[in-house]
């Protein structure tokens, strides 16, 4: 059972207010305590002009390194929107050394992620079994037209450069830490 | 006087008559008003049908389903991940608590158990879903009242524990991180005093939003006696979680009907009840629930074991045959997930029991007679998220 | 008025008329955007409107010129023309009570001698045109709003009236003037120094006056007509650009112009102590300090609206027949006995 408050609630509510008010206003530390710069105090930054910086594990947009995919399909299959467009041709290529098999290689025609229809789920990420998709924190990428939200294979793969690095764990924790792969390593 | 005399008699069955003849005349008729599914007071899209009588409520009929996306039919044609990224959006504020009941339910069907430590930070992650959700609530029973200001602080902080969010699972609202065996990644480094930094910052502004609110004298008038729900009403309608806590039933889900793999019992916390039933009463439980979250949050952190965070199941998971029910205490109330296997990649059934449709199903009963402001706050004080209601 | 030129009275009536409308729109505006943007916003740890101009100071302009190129919807089945009444009744109203506030020594509109008897009596018919808005509207949340409005305002129309009384006791005389000189002049128990400003001696008076003027200005916690998350606006609901505006601007002008009521009976009016009553340049200073008085007074006023939540109907009404009532009739009781005893 609460207390009966001893001062009446209605003015410490407003001193509540007050508080945050002033808290606001004035939120510089010692004496520059007068000076007032609600820029700094306040809790809201002024988007565009000053932008917060998402966590590192943030899921932005996906982003596609083209050499490591197999056309295997299963990010295709796994999306729970079936957002991921994949079309693949395969062909035959000389053998790795003299007097061999010809080898079936399968080589990515289209690789388009519908970005409208995307959960950010991050399911296609995950089950990718030979690392060719990586999420990044970057969400600028709005546009007029719907249609330009659907992302193409040199789209995604500009996406690359802004792939964190993985970051370390916590004490503890048995995982280890995944590395990047390096691009053109095959 | 003892004996009334014919003369006065006689006056006093005329004025009775003219009385009767001047309500025949003066008969009203009543409104009906809709508390449309566009209103700024209902949690989004729920019409309430009200017939007024002048202020005061003659009667009250929900009317749901603006909302409903057809979930049960969603996931009978996917698979178990897919499944987990989908309902994540039914009780769109708590975020990770949606997927815990189902993830425990499959668990049980595979006969798998995660490893100690996942259990651990799941249990974290769920507490932290029943901060922010619970912490909005405090705040936004302020607006509904006409303090705007106690939403703005609620929306403030919250933000805090929502970044704590995202930076372990990459998702704010949805962070689709549980996963059958498991969860899918580990915490990163430094995030364990952030925490603790942020559900110290939590119990700061449940001290604020108990000067502003609960100490306020507006609000005390405006809630106490309003909607009184009594126990056996209350259990007779299904209502769960705060709402029945605040009615005097002591039930918890957590520590009641063993949530086995989830470490509540080697925990120390308690369960807050409030005997008065109102929405006052359901204000000061949740506000206790918040309190308590943030120290269950601390004690897990303190005691997180480590070891791996996934246990060993197969890539592609088959979940085989047979029925299995769990249900867990969510921010709103029990929350559970029936699911049916044929053995498939995917479930054949998914039967959702979530707690805000039962929490709204009482609405007829409580708004009888009350006047229209308090349909607001009864309303309010019920907490319920559409989502939850028309899944 | 010792002005330098000769105007003939045609002409001085233009220049009143457009005094008054400024006296109603620089308060409005002041508050707007001194109140309801930078100070609501401090208060909820944000910034307010930021774009427009340096730091968010001419977002008024935006807001206004948005307003005025919005389309004029009046809905199928209101009342036509009492829908475009409205808003004009209500802005009326605050104009004709800024008549009688004294801004100098010679700095008035007009000079009744039944002054503050007038502010009051014409500040209620903004009752009437909030009526007339929420019937005229053919919307069940207008109505709603509107028959609140009407058992509030009405309700809070004698406490204010009975704590005037107080100061009128003591001021000997209903003539704003003459209370503002009053005061000026007034001694309390022998001491002149500050004069005689009838929040020390009357402060029950101003505190019931208080409270009665956040009731009749509709603001929380006594907002039920406009409760926001029930009746979505109240009587203003159906109302769009121009209309909406007009209500906007009166509600803000009616802060002050309550706030120059308060600021003149109780406060002092435009005379600090230390200055002279009569003399010239008191006409350019005096709107001055009065504009000072009225700010402050306005910001209790907002300041108590964004911190409490508001009050059930019931409530409201407890609150003005049971409390102010009777507590404002023992303050004119005792005002009056010590007016003659002293």
């Amino acid at each position: 059972m609460p207390p009966k408050p001893k001062v009446p609630g209605l003015i410490k509510g407003l001193g509540v207010t007050f508080k945050e008010m002033t808290k606001t206003m004035f939120p510089n530390e010692g004496l520059k305590k007068l000076i007032p710069s609600p820029s700094k105090g306040a809790h809201t930054v002024q988007y565009p002009h000053v932008k917060e910086a998402p966590p590192t594990r943030a899921r932005g947009v996906i982003a596609l390194l083209e050499e490591n995919c197999t056309v295997c399909m299963l990010c295709a299959r796994s999306c729970p929107d079936w957002c991921i467009y994949i079309e693949g041709h395969k062909y035959k290529a000389p053998p790795r050394r003299e007097g061999g098999k010809e080898r079936t290689v399968s080589a990515l025609d289209r690789f388009d992620i519908d970005y409208a229809l995307c959960m950010y789920c991050g399911i296609c990420v995950e089950v990718c079994p030979f690392d060719a998709l990586f999420w990044t924190p970057e969400y600028e990428y709005s546009e007029p037209r719907i249609a330009d939200l659907l992302h193409d294979k040199e789209r995604l793969g500009e996406w690359m450069d802004t792939v964190p690095e993985y970051e370390p764990y916590e004490a503890g924790s048995e995982a280890k830490v995944k590395k990047l792969p390096k691009k053109g390593a095959k | 006087m003892t004996a009334v005399s014919d003369r006065q008699q006689l006056q006093y069955i005329a004025g009775q008559a003219a009385d009767a003849r001047v309500n025949v005349e003066l008969e009203t008729e009543g409104m009906t008003l809709n508390l449309g599914p566009q209103h700024p007071a209902t949690h989004g899209t729920l019409r309430i049908i009200v017939k007024l009588d002048g202020e005061q409520v003659v009667s009250a009929d929900p009317v749901m389903g603006y909302m409903h996306r057809g979930y049960e039919k969603l996931v009978e044609v996917r698979t178990y991940p897919q499944i987990t990224t989908l309902i994540n959006r039914i009780d769109w504020l708590s975020s990770f608590a949606n997927e815990v009941p189902f993830i425990l339910a499959a668990e049980k069907l595979m006969d798998v158990e995660a490893p100690p430590r996942a259990q651990w930070i799941r249990t974290i992650l769920f507490e932290m879903a029943r901060v922010a959700n619970i912490g909005l609530f405090l705040g936004e029973m302020g607006l509904q009242l006409g303090a705007m200001t106690a939403a703005f602080y609620a929306f403030r902080d919250r933000e805090f524990v929502l970044n704590q969010i995202e930076a372990v699972t990459g998702g704010r609202f949805h962070p689709n991180f549980d996963r059958i065996g498991g969860l899918k990644d580990d915490l990163p480094k430094g995030w364990i005093d952030e925490t603790k930094r942020v559900m110290q910052r939590m119990r700061e502004f449940c001290d604020e939003m108990e000067e502003l609110l609960v100490g306020n004298e507006i609000f005390q008038a405006r809630m106490r006696g309003i909607g009184v729900i009594p126990a056996e009403i209350g259990l007779s309608y299904g209502l769960s979680g705060a709402n029945i806590r605040a009615s005097g039933v002591d039930w918890d889900i957590r520590r009641d009907s063993k949530l086995s793999p989830l470490p509540y019992d080697q925990l120390d916390w308690q369960v807050w009840t409030h005997p008065d039933g109102d929405s006052f009463a359901r204000y000061w439980v949740r506000m206790q629930e918040t309190r308590e979250a943030t120290k269950l949050v601390d004690q897990l952190l303190d005691g997180l074991p480590g070891g791996s965070i996934m246990a060993k199941v197969p890539r592609i998971i088959k979940v085989p045959e047979g029925e299995a029910y769990v249900e867990t205490e969510n921010p709103l109330g029990a929350m559970g997930y029936y699911i049916v296997s044929r053995g498939d990649l995917g479930p054949f059934r998914v039967k959702i029991r979530s707690a805000s449709f039962n929490n709204v199903s009482i609405a007829p009963w409580v708004l009888r007679g009350v006047y229209v402001p308090d349909v607001i706050t009864i309303l309010g004080s019920l907490y319920f998220i559409l989502g939850d209601i028309d899944r | 008025m010792t002005l330098a030129i000769h105007l003939a009275y045609w002409q001085q009536t233009i220049v009143k008329s457009i005094a008054v409308l400024l006296c109603v729109l620089l308060p409005a505006g002041a508050f707007v955007n001194l109140f309801l943007f930078k100070m609501s916003s401090f208060m909820q740890s944000r910034l307010g409107p930021m774009e427009a101009g340096p730091h968010g100071q001419l977002q008024l302009l935006a807001e206004v010129g948005k307003s005025l190129q919005k389309e004029d919807i009046v809905p199928a089945k209101a009342d036509e023309k009492l829908f475009k009444l409205a808003p004009y009744l209500i802005v009326a109203s605050v104009l004709l009570v800024y008549v009688v506030v004294p801004f100098g020594p010679d700095a008035y509109f007009t000079n009744l001698d039944v002054g503050i008897f007038y502010a009051l009596a014409v500040s209620s018919i903004s009752v009437i045109g909030i009526l007339i808005a929420g019937w005229a509207s053919a919307n069940k949340y207008s109505l709603l709003g509107g028959l609140r409005a009407a058992g509030q305002l009405i309700a809070y129309e004698l406490p204010m009236v009975l704590a005037v009384v107080g100061v009128v006791i003591q001021a000997g005389t209903m003539n704003m003037q003459g209370i503002v000189a009053a005061q000026a002049n007034g001694e309390i128990f022998g001491l002149g120094a500050i004069g005689n400003p009838y929040i020390l001696t009357q402060f029950v008076g101003f505190m019931i006056f208080l409270i009665a003027a956040q009731a009749e200005l509709t603001q929380t916690p006594f907002d039920m007509p406009v409760a926001e998350s029930e009746i979505v606006a109240g009587y203003m609901t159906e109302y769009s650009g121009l209309r909406f505006l007009l209500f906007f601007i009166a509600e803000f002008a009616s802060v002050g112009a309550f706030g120059a009521l308060a600021a003149t009976l109780f406060l002092g009016g435009w005379y600090l102590p230390g200055l002279d009553l009569t003399a010239n340049y008191m006409n350019v200073v005096g709107p001055l300090i009065l504009f000072t008085k009225i700010i402050v007074i306005a910001g209790v006023i907002f300041f108590v609206r964004f911190t409490y939540p508001r009050f059930r109907e019931d409530q409201l009404q407890k609150v003005a027949w049971t409390f102010l009532i009777p507590l404002s009739l023992a303050n004119i009781f005792l005002t009056a006995i010590l007016k003659v005893v002293f």
